[in-house]
């Protein structure tokens, strides 16, 4: 177990991934981009414009997912001391911040025609606006510590204080009676969504997290070589590279 | 513990200003928006809850970094945390002086800054209550960021940026119970809400700060 947890074996291995979820993410994005612009109907009350969801709700999804990965890897790293999950969770951030960014963006643009304003303070607006300052936060503190296991340690204890966000986030558009439609897909049993639209926004949903594997993997590789750049094996490959 | 509890409080009386600082800001923050936006007390009145409560975060944010600083500059704070207490429970004495400091000092003000904003005789109670039960929540989460950012270049303005996101689910409860007594609603939620917080950040926040300071002791 711990040959897979050492910074070496992970480089080498998260190499070998990379292109294989790089191209899974193609696949599914291509075919839920299709489904979704093309062969899903047109919805009877917001016609076309509702398609901006297939990008909006898997990349809401997603920022509050990560942020849950982000602090559960920052708890794993406080415990066990592992330096693979600092150097996970540090490199969730980054990710995670672009997904709210993206969320934010698309819920903008979906807004106005929808409720007539670029931005309203609804509870979900709100709230995820939250999520990206915290996002904010948690790079901003690790930038500010030039020592990656103490900034790493310090970083990880913010996270998990701020996690105590995402339950809020997620149970807004229910506990606020606010503008924000409610949730649709996770209802048990019954969704209240045509299968025809629901087939894409899953598949966007896998494409954006195989997405995610993917840069997560790419910055691990980038952040395991700044850190081992004093150790041999990193000098080994440098020298038998051309 | 009670003597560090007593010490800190004695530390903070012989620099008086300390402790007057955050509360005179707070009374200034309020006066400006009178001035900025016109005298008209019915405006005065639905702004008020919000406008009181974001200076009393902006004050409690401004005295943080008092929290832990100065200890940490003389060393003081090295040897308290290799005395045989819990660093938790030294952590949760020094929130409690900070809040005997400047949050009780803001609750005790709030009566005249809710006076000169208009608000209605029946929400001053209200205001005070849930500032009662808010500012130490402030003072237990804006902890947690003190001692992250202790010792950092910037950390002042760093800390905002850790602390603010965290206090808007107090901001917005807090204000909410207070706008909601004005508007004749029922705010029990409101105050339910606020003390299950204040549960929360009593029994995970010392724990967090504590956590927090042994990776800036480093």
């Amino acid at each position: 177990m711990h040959k897979y947890a050492s910074p070496k074996f992970f480089y080498s291995l998260a190499g070998q991934l990379i292109p294989w979820t790089a191209a899974v993410t193609a696949v599914l994005l291509l075919a839920g981009l299709y489904l979704g612009l093309f062969v899903a109907p047109a919805d009877y009350q917001q016609g076309e414009s509702y398609r901006i969801m297939f990008i909006h709700v898997p990349a809401a999804w997603m920022s509050m997912f990560i942020y849950v990965l982000m602090a559960g890897a920052g708890a794993v790293a406080l415990v066990w001391n592992i330096k693979l999950a600092e150097i996970f969770a540090s490199s969730c951030a980054p990710i995670g911040a672009s997904f709210t960014f993206l969320a934010l963006a698309t819920g903008s643009l979906w807004g106005k025609p929808m409720w007539g304003a670029w931005w309203v303070w609804d509870a979900r607006l709100t709230s995820e606006l939250i999520l990206f300052f915290l996002y904010i936060g948690y790079m901003a503190l690790q930038a500010s510590i030039d020592d990656p296991r103490r900034a790493a340690r310090a970083a990880a204890i913010l996270a998990l204080v701020g996690v105590v966000n995402i339950p809020v986030i997620h149970f807004s558009v229910e506990w606020w009676n606010t503008l924000h439609q409610p949730a649709s897909v996770s209802k048990v049993g019954t969704p209240s969504i045509h299968p025809s639209m629901i087939a894409p926004l899953l598949l966007m949903a896998f494409a954006f997290t195989f997405y995610f594997v993917a840069v997560a993997l790419l910055r691990m590789r980038n952040e395991i070589l700044e850190r081992e750049r004093h150790t041999g094996w990193v000098a080994d490959m440098l020298e038998s590279k051309p | 513990m009670a003597r560090l509890f007593w010490r800190d409080l004695t530390v903070a009386m012989r620099r008086s200003t300390d402790i007057l600082t955050p509360l005179v800001f707070f009374v200034i923050v309020v006066s400006l928006f009178p001035l900025g936006l016109g005298p008209e007390p019915a405006v005065l009145r639905t702004i008020a809850p919000g406008v009181i409560w974001v200076a009393a975060l902006l004050a409690t944010m401004l005295s943080l970094n008092r929290l832990f600083a100065n200890d940490h500059a003389d060393g003081t704070l090295e040897q308290m945390a290799l005395a045989p207490y819990p660093l938790a429970l030294l952590a949760l004495t020094k929130i409690a002086a900070h809040w005997t400091l400047t949050g009780l000092p803001l609750v005790l003000i709030s009566p005249l800054l809710a006076v000169q904003m208009h608000l209605p005789e029946s929400a001053i109670g209200t205001l005070v209550l849930s500032l009662l039960l808010g500012t130490p929540i402030l003072s237990l989460l804006g902890a947690v960021g003190a001692a992250l950012t202790l010792g950092l270049r910037g950390g002042g303005v760093l800390v905002s940026l850790l602390v603010l996101p965290l206090y808007t689910p107090i901001l917005i409860f807090g204000a909410g119970s207070v706008a909601g007594v004005i508007a004749g609603i029922d705010t029990g939620a409101h105050f339910s809400l606020l003390g299950a917080f204040l549960a929360l950040a009593l029994t995970f926040a010392p724990w967090a700060a504590a956590a927090a300071l042994r990776v800036s002791l480093d």
